[in-house]
Formats: structure tokens, sequence, C-alpha cells
């Protein structure tokens, strides 16, 4: 199954790139001009719970329709940063501001779990991203769109139970996906799948952030993923954003190349330094 | 993958018509040993009847329309005192599960009085209902309240928090977020509910009709003691066998309709 889905997808991208070569090229060269995204502004961002100091200070400015990573040690609070920035968590002090205009549809977050419901068929766990707009006329329409971004539009009337973790995790995608949010948040999304599954969940995610233009923030433990992935990565470490480094390798980049491994040899050297000087 | 579907074919034709078959086996076999051991004279009639009698006494019972009053009157109360106890015990549940206030109020008072075994009430229903129906269905609703009232409760608790913050971030109102996520979450545990529910509703029934009635299966056993009608007395007591069967078999059915999303009711 795994192979299926591996060999198959890489098929189905070469298909659509050869079919709408001519759309897709132009779609990406106007793109920075109608980026969907929202830009973010972080100032003097503090959250504590009770006498413990998650976040102490963090200012930070994401530009609209930037892919940002947010990697570090466990327990260094990029998963509070993202809750915060999600709006799951109060803020104890400073701000996050998005534009003014941005709706509850424009902020969507996906999580390490796929949090299914699992009484509901896949088309419908999709529909359930839609939020307010869950009733309108078009909702079976957008769900099974989002369904076919994610490349499972055969699975519509399963039970999620019948599907592989990867696949759960895509139609968690295409719930985030649907309501064509402006902000998307991954806490970790790919850290529970296989070695394969996850490459491919990483060539799709990178898909889907190239087509649509949201804001992209991911949290994750895996800096090779960060690399490969983001336009800039955010080390954070000790609440504190300890560094900001910017990824300028074009792209599609090719995975395991000289570039990213610097990069990312770069970014673990920080990281585990502070291990060897304790 | 068109071999393994040929192959699967079949057998998911195959099984569950064997299933069906296969648990009647035992019982047959229980009933063949039976008949035979009083047909030989090994068990003497006066203790147990062969069940040849026992379908005879069944039958006449039958043409004279007393067992069929009689399960009716018994099925009749099992089915409203379960009904009205089993609603307060829902409600209760829902209550005590979504609201802290509710279940502050609630919660040790209702595990109070499900520590006095409702049998035990006995003697004071009849004092206050006399032998009338009232008297069954209060005894019937208070001992099928519990366990759909504590399985409710425990269903709503254990809804997986992950799924509920998903539902408030997708912006469910409070009733969506019921009817979407709780509610089905907490289904699976209303069924056990259910089911352990509908075997304390034959037995207190059995019970109180036992002690007092006039009518019902309780009653005819009772009354064929007293005449040593020894044949009537195990049809009273398989006729329980085979109603608590039936309603335990309704409660699958059901189960597996609106369960049919969960893993364990797939048929694949």
């Amino acid at each position: 199954m795994q192979t299926a889905v591996r060999t198959m997808l890489p098929q189905a991208e070469l298909a659509s790139r050869a079919h709408f070569a001519p759309q897709a090229r132009i779609v990406r060269e106007i793109q920075p001009a109608i980026s969907r995204g929202l830009p973010l502004n972080i100032r003097g961002l503090r959250k504590s719970f009770g006498d413990n100091e998650v976040l102490r200070g963090i200012d930070l400015h994401i530009p609209a329709g930037q892919f940002v990573a947010i990697v570090g040690k466990s327990g260094c609070g990029k998963s509070t940063l993202l809750r915060l920035i999600a709006g799951l968590e109060q803020i104890t002090a400073g701000n996050i501001s998005l534009s003014e205009e941005a709706r509850p549809e424009d902020v969507r977050v996906m999580f390490q779990e796929p949090r299914l419901l699992p009484w509901a068929r896949v088309l419908e766990n999709v529909e359930v991203g839609l939020g307010r707009e869950r009733a309108s006329a078009d909702a079976h329409g957008r769900a099974e769109k989002a369904l076919g971004e994610v490349g499972l539009a055969d699975k519509r009337n399963q039970w999620p139970s019948v599907l592989s973790g990867g696949q759960k995790q895509r139609v968690a995608l295409a719930r985030a996906l649907v309501s064509s949010p402006r902000v998307l948040a991954f806490d970790e999304p790919l850290g529970a799948l296989d070695a394969l599954t996850r490459i491919s969940m990483q060539r799709l995610l990178e898909r889907v952030w190239r087509d649509q233009g949201f804001t992209a923030i991911l949290v994750t433990h895996d800096v090779s993923e960060a690399v490969a992935l983001a336009d800039r990565v955010l080390v954070i470490e000790d609440g504190r954003i300890a560094q900001d480094v910017t990824i300028s390798v074009p792209r599609p980049r090719e995975r395991g190349s000289v570039e990213l491994a610097s990069l990312e040899g770069s970014i673990l050297r920080h990281l585990l330094s502070g291990d060897e000087r304790s | 993958m068109s071999l393994i579907d040929s192959a699967s074919l079949p057998r998911s034709f195959r099984l569950p018509r064997v299933d069906g078959l296969i648990q009647w086996i035992v019982p047959l076999l229980i009933i063949a040993v039976w008949q035979l051991a009083c047909a030989t004279g090994f068990v003497p009639t006066r203790v147990l009847p062969a069940p040849s009698d026992v379908v005879l006494a069944g039958w006449k019972l039958l043409l004279s329309g007393e067992l069929v009053r009689n399960i009716w009157v018994s099925f009749w109360r099992a089915s409203i005192g379960f009904l009205i106890g089993g609603s307060i015990g829902f409600v209760f549940g829902l209550a005590n599960g979504l609201s802290q206030l509710s279940s502050r109020l609630t919660d040790t008072t209702l595990q109070m009085v499900r520590n006095v075994p409702h049998l035990a009430l006995i003697p004071l229903v009849i004092l206050w209902f006399g032998i009338d129906e009232s008297a069954k269905l209060f005894l019937v609703a208070l001992g099928v309240f519990f366990p759909i009232y504590l399985n409710t409760l425990h269903g709503i608790r254990s809804v997986d928090p992950q799924l509920i913050e998903m539902g408030r971030i997708y912006g469910m109102t409070d009733g969506e977020l019921f009817r979407r996520v709780i509610f089905p979450g907490a289904l699976p545990s209303i069924f056990v509910g259910i089911r352990f529910a509908l075997g304390i509703m034959w037995l207190t029934l059995i019970v109180a009709e036992t002690i007092a009635a006039s009518s019902g299966l309780g009653y005819m056993a009772m009354q064929a003691r007293e005449f040593m009608l020894i044949d009537v007395v195990v049809l009273s007591i398989l006729i329980y066998a085979l109603l608590g069967k039936l309603a335990d078999s309704a409660s699958r059915v059901l189960e597996r309709l609106t369960l049919s999303w969960h893993p364990a009711f797939q048929k694949r």
C-alpha cells in the first residue's frame, strides 16, 4: 500500500504537470502579486503556564505567503507558539496581529494526529473544515475538490478507520484546505508517519502551498524537513528565537543536495551546542 | 487486487450463515441430552419434566390464551419501565456529563441511591403502590436507570478532548459540537449501558412479579408452583431465557446500525 501510494503519486504529478504546464507557469509567475496569504506580526509575545514561563518575548514578522519552519528541542515552546498563533491558548503578554479582515476560517491548524471524526465518512470529515459555511449549497463540491487535491477523491465514502496513517493525514490536510485558509499552521503533522509516506506528504504540502499561496507555519523536530520545505527556519531555544535562517535554495529542491545538507548541519550544530556546554 | 476480492467473496457469504447456526448447537445439544435423560428415567419427571412435556404444557397454555396474555403483560411492563427509567437515566447522564453544575448538584445523591440494591425496596414499594402495575414499573425503571445513567455519563466524559478541540477550531456551535462530536463519541458506551439495563430489566421484573403480582410470567410460574405444575415452571424459565436473548439481539441490531463506523462492527 505504502509503495503503491509512493509510486503513483509522482506519476500523477507528472501527468498533471504535462497537461497543465502552460497554465501552471502563468499562475506561478503572477503568484507574488495575488498571494492569498496573510502577514503575521508578533510583538513581545510571552506565555506562562503557572510559574513556568514557556515563551519569553518573541518578536517576529512573517510576510504574506512565506513558508516558515519552527524547530527546537522538545519543550522549547515551539508548539505553544503555534497554538497561540492559531488562537488555541490565551496570550499572557504581548500581541499577535493578523490583518483586520481575517475571518476565523482564514486560520487553520493541522495537528500531529489526524483528529478525524471516526463516525463520519471521509467527505463529511472534509466538510467539517468549511466552518460556518458548512451549510452552504456548494459544500459538497468544495469538499470533493479539496479531497481531489490531496489525491483521495476515490476514498470519499470510506470510514476513517480503514485508511492508512498517511491517508488519514491527507484527509486532515484536505479538511484544513477546504475553507481556502490564508494562514495554515502545522503542528508536527508528519511526526507519526513512516519515512517514505513522510517524504510524499512533504511534497504534497509543498505543492498545495505553492498552488494556494497561504502563509505556512510548520512546527517540526525534523531539521531536514524544515530545510527542505521552508523559506525560513526559526530555531527556538528557551522560549526565544535563537536563530533566524533564510533558506534561499531555489525550488524544486533536490532532497539530499549539498546545500540543504550543509544548512541542516549548521542548524543541528547550533541546536546541539547547548547540550555540550551543559 | 482482483484475486483477493474473488477469494474473499464466497467466504463473506458463507460466514454469517454458519455463525447463525453455530450458536444454537449447544442449546440444542442440551435439550437433546435432557430429553434422553428423562426418556430413559435417569431423571424422574417429578424433578424435571422432559422437554416434550414442557412443549406440551406450552401448547396447552397457548391454546387457552393464558401464555400470550402473560407474556404480553410482562413485555409491556418491561418496555414501559425501561423507557421511563432509561430516559431519565439518559437525561441525567447527558446533563451531568455536559454541565459541571448539574454534576455537582446531583451526582453524589445518585451515587448514594445507586448503592441501595433496588430489589431491597420491594417491601416499601408494595406499601406505597400495592401490587399494582405502578409498583412493577417503578422497580424496573429504578433498576434500568443506573446502568444507563452511568454509561451515558462515562461515554460523554471520555470523548476524545482532541476531537472536541478540533470541533471548536472549525467553528462548531455548542449544538453542533454535541450532535457531531460528543453524542456519536458517547454512543458505544451508551449501548453498553443499554445492554446492561436490558439484563437488569428482566431480572427486576421477574422478581417483582414472583413476589407480588396478579398476572405476568413471574405470576404464572408462582401459580404453577402452588399447583405442582413443574412443567409450567420450567416453561416460564425457558421463556425468560428466550426473551432475554431476544432483547440482547435487538440491542445488537441497533448497535450494528448506528455504529457502522466502528472498526468492531465493520463487515469486511
